[in-house]
């Protein structure tokens, strides 16, 4: 059976009940419902945290509340990086939890300037989506050269030069070692990783410098649990990450797909506290796996990356900066990991882009955020002035909306009325998206305006606006 | 320059406590304290320590107290390389941190496969019919049969048929992105010849002809006309053939009912019906063929119920497909994803409205503008970007456990190929260990 949320009331029973509203809430009851729905962490309940009498109280909600899949959190001085914490194998059961966080490669062979330029280019990546920067996490330092002090002296110049929180490779106990010397204490970083080789040495370096320990066993299941076992009962260590394996290629890539999902499914769905753990993924294999050129290896690299983001892989470790491969995995991610509960949306209504007048055209969109996102940072790049209309297509894009008979007349009138635009324009002309063209005719109908079919995509308004709005063409459309 | 994690007043602890973790814990810094003093790479702060006491007292108790120690570690490069001075009092430490600790055994588990619960099963659709069966295509697909989620490769569950591959063919000239119509140059302006490329030379398992010049917004072609060009699709390929309507609701009622009662035989798929259509105006015609549908639904489960309820007053449940819809990476996709995901959990626990295959028009991944759009040169190529969405818009699709796609690039066919070959292959790595190659690989930096 998969994990279910407590009951509200018996979170209830164990809040202050003194319905204080330190926590935003008007009172405890609505605070234990949004606990319940995972939408409020008990942390936010100051008095729950910082009075004596409810430690007990506060114990016993953080078990009632725990997930099945472990979080677990690594540090820099700087950031912080969760992942796990995950309570179903299928988003519409709840929602997923911490994205699934990205680790580029720095290997120890590298120069300095080399290592440095790497940093950047891995600080320096984003791209904004949705009002989001979506960027990558995390830095995974591989050793090439087996050697301790060359690896400690890159952990060391990339601790200096970079923000994010790191994961340190190598299955040799003595090169992690020198790596975990040059760190911080204010560094939590991710061990990668214990064997069934090195597991000894490998679980008292976590141990006595307090890290994230990841165990990887590839095509071995049995092992992996038994190492999962034995470290966390035998070392009490239980920030753990397991690892069953990327291949690529025949009887490999299914192997890996199994693997993932089977693991997932044991946690989620038998609450078997061996599974319970994040899981990482290492599309980084392409490059040491596939045959053929830079560009082939690059594609298998997005495709693992893609594969093992929508099966329930936690971390990623990636080698490819460039951006093809990367935007789709940011993108995929945000949309992935958003709460299927609630539509993406903004409040419908009119904006005002620029400064518009009473002959400023009317533009028509979606309350889709991406849509609406688009579309206003086209708008303001191309510095017109312009009413935009937002309808209510509950969240749907335009083509959808269409399909779904979600952006209709109605939809527009109900606007058009309530922001008395009608009395705010002399005109009466309604530009619609191109996608929309078919809807075109409902709209003229229900609203009694004059619609002008725009381009497919809101990046050519200001050109179409520039050929359509200038006088003499207003004239004809405002005649006929 | 940094400090040590285990910070402790040594002479304080040190001799007279029997607590042998606590012990070895003291020792254990003292060992990396030397280690690190060799290295010259460690400054130590509030730290007092005194090294006499140690060295001589600890050992000797501890050795009386405790079984003969196993050695876990092989001492680290650096102690061996100690500098003179401490060299003693560092092999001691680490002596005495070997002996302090408890030796941790392999506790041996094994991993017992998932056992999933499932009573329902997809039915099983054909695409096209072969001459035996009244038609004229050399090959026919099969989808669905379904009874457990995609890719739990459980022992002794093979699913009984995987995903096929179709590629996108319009009836008239429309504006396709710049890596398509390098792909496919004049053929563009000839559907015939279009189709031909895609399955003799991009291996495309059927074709999907999308009538798009029948809409009365675009070119308003009758229904005869359209007839004509599914016509010319089936002699030109003997795969399967998707027949798509424009969307029009008023106007593919009557083009599918021309076009079903031209090819009765043929196994033609209808693509698609929706909510929106007057379904008694066309599925008692398609009724009386061997037509497939395809139910549309955009991303609802629940409509996706209503309209098969509906569709299922006259046509059998083995000839209806689903379309839950499908929006490109940054475009919905996880409406559409999280969608067919509930849709086939929901066939398999026994509800019948949802047992159907699942049809995917991939081609919508190229509404993402990161697919088609000219960026800043960072982030690529839109000739690479744009297969790459549609590839890995069809590979959350698959993981859903969609059946049929009908795309639009040849690579992403390819790709998306070996991808099924891979994945429809036992499950079991040939060697296990290259799996960490990557870890120590010199790999180039691009």
């Amino acid at each position: 059976m998969p994990w279910k949320p407590p009951a509200p009331i018996d979170i209830y029973q164990l809040l202050p009940k003194t319905n204080c509203g330190k926590c935003g809430e008007p009172n405890c009851m609505a605070f234990a419902v949004k606990l319940v729905n995972l939408e409020a962490k008990v942390e936010q309940c100051p008095p729950l945290v910082e009075e004596e009498t409810y430690r007990e109280n506060l114990k016993k909600l953080r078990e009632l509340l725990l997930p099945p899949v472990k979080e677990v959190v690594l540090r820099s001085p700087k950031k912080i990086v969760k992942v796990g914490g995950e309570y179903v194998l299928y988003r519409h059961e709840l929602r997923y939890m911490n994205p699934t966080a990205i680790a580029i490669d720095i290997d120890d062979s590298m120069d300095r300037d080399a290592i440095l330029k790497r940093i950047e280019r891995i600080e320096k990546f984003e791209y904004e989506y949705v009002g989001q920067k979506l960027k990558l996490d995390l830095i995974a330092i591989r050793s090439t050269t087996n050697d301790p002090k060359q690896f400690a002296k890159t952990v060391q110049i990339v601790s200096e030069n970079s923000s994010l929180p790191l994961i340190l490779c190598s299955l040799n106990p003595t090169v992690i070692e020198a790596g975990l010397n040059v760190l911080t204490q204010n560094y939590k970083p991710l061990i990668y990783a214990a064997t069934k080789d090195n597991w000894r040495e490998l679980a008292e370096l976590a141990k006595r410098f307090e890290t994230a320990l990841a165990i990887a066993s590839p095509g071995d299941l049995d092992t992996l649990v038994s190492l999962v076992k034995t470290i966390s009962e035998g070392y009490g260590i239980e920030d753990l990450v397991l690892d069953p394996g990327t291949f690529v290629g025949p009887n490999g890539l299914a192997y890996t797909l199994k693997a993932f999902t089977w693991l997932r499914y044991k946690a989620t769905y038998d609450l078997w506290k061996y599974t319970g753990y994040p899981l990482l993924g290492t599309p980084i294999s392409a490059w040491t796996l596939v045959e053929g050129d830079v560009t082939d290896k690059m594609w298998w690299e997005a495709v693992l990356a893609t594969m093992l983001t929508t099966r329930y892989a936690d971390i990623l470790i990636m080698h490819s900066l460039e951006g093809w491969v990367l935007l789709p995995q940011v993108m995929w991610r945000f949309g992935l990991y958003t709460d299927p509960r609630k539509p993406v949306a903004v409040p419908p209504g009119v904006r005002e882009i620029g400064k518009p007048n009473e002959m400023s055209p009317v533009l028509v969109t979606t309350n889709y955020a991406l849509t609406y996102s688009i579309v206003m940072s086209d708008l303001e790049k191309s510095k017109i002035n312009a009413w935009l209309i937002v309808i209510d297509t509950e969240g749907l894009a335009v083509d959808v909306s269409v399909a779904a008979k979600k952006f209709t007349g109605d939809k527009v009138l109900e606007v058009l009325k309530s922001s008395k635009l009608d009395e705010k324009v002399k005109h009466r002309i309604l530009i619609i998206p191109g996608k929309a063209a078919r809807v075109s005719g409902d709209i003229e109908d229900v609203t009694g305006w004059k619609v002008v079919v725009g381009p497919m995509d809101s990046n050519e308004i200001s050109k179409f606006l520039d050929k359509i709005w200038a006088s003499e063409k207003l004239k004809e459309l405002t005649q006929t | 320059m940094s400090e040590h994690k285990q910070r402790k007043n040594v002479s304080e602890k040190s001799g007279r406590d029997e607590d042998v973790q606590r012990v070895s814990e003291v020792i254990g810094v003292l060992a990396k304290i030397a280690e690190a003093l060799e290295k010259g790479i460690v400054e130590l702060y509030n730290i007092d320590i005194n090294i006499d006491e140690v060295e001589l007292k600890l050992p000797l108790q501890i050795l009386e107290t405790l079984p003969i120690p196993v050695a876990i570690t092989p001492p680290p490069k650096a102690v061996a390389e100690a500098k003179p001075e401490v060299q003693a009092g560092v092999a001691v430490a680490k002596a005495v941190e070997v002996v302090g600790k408890k030796v941790v055994e392999l506790m041996t588990l094994a991993f017992e496969e998932p056992k999933l619960k499932f009573v329902g099963k997809v039915v099983e659709v054909k695409l096209g019919a072969t001459r035996s069966e009244g038609g004229t295509r050399d090959r026919v697909i099969v989808l669905g049969g379904h009874e457990l989620p995609p890719y739990y490769y459980l022992t002794g569950y093979k699913p009984p048929y995987p995903p096929a591959f179709g590629g996108d063919v319009f009836d008239m000239k429309i504006s396709l992105p710049r890596a398509v119509r390098i792909v496919f140059g004049d053929a563009l302006d000839n559907p015939e010849e279009w189709a031909r490329i895609w399955v003799n030379k991009f291996g495309a398992e059927a074709v999907d002809l999308h009538l798009i010049s029948t809409d009365p917004s675009i070119k308003d072609s009758p229904p005869e006309e359209a007839v004509k060009n599914v016509d010319r699709i089936l002699q030109a390929v003997k795969v399967p053939v998707i027949a798509g309507g424009s969307g029009n609701p008023e106007k593919d009622v009557a083009v599918f009912n021309k076009v079903v009662e031209a090819f009765p035989s043929e196994g033609i798929v209808i693509n698609s019906l929706n909510l929106d259509m007057d379904l008694e105006k066309v599925c008692p015609n398609i009724a009386k063929t061997n037509a497939v549908v395809i139910d549309f639904s955009p991303m609802s489960v629940e409509k996706a119920e209503e309209i098969n309820r509906k569709v299922y007053t006259w046509i059998p449940r083995n000839r209806i497909m689903l379309d839950l819809n499908i929006g490109g990476i940054g475009y919905g996709t996880e409406y559409g994803f999280t969608a067919m995901e509930r849709a086939r959990l929901g066939a398999l626990l026994g509800n019948e409205l949802l047992q159907h295959p699942f049809n995917v028009g991939a081609a919508n991944a190229w509404g993402a503008r990161e697919a088609w759009m000219a960026m800043d040169p960072y982030w690529g190529p839109r000739e690479i970007r744009g297969p790459l969405w549609e590839t890995l818009t069809c590979i959350i699709c698959l993981l859903a456990g969609a059946d049929y796609f009908m795309m639009l690039h040849p690579l992403s066919v390819k790709v998306m190929k070996s991808l099924r070959e891979y994945l429809f292959s036992e499950p079991k790595p040939r060697d296990p260990e290259k799996a960490l190659d990557w870890l120590s690989a010199k790999i180039p930096v691009v």
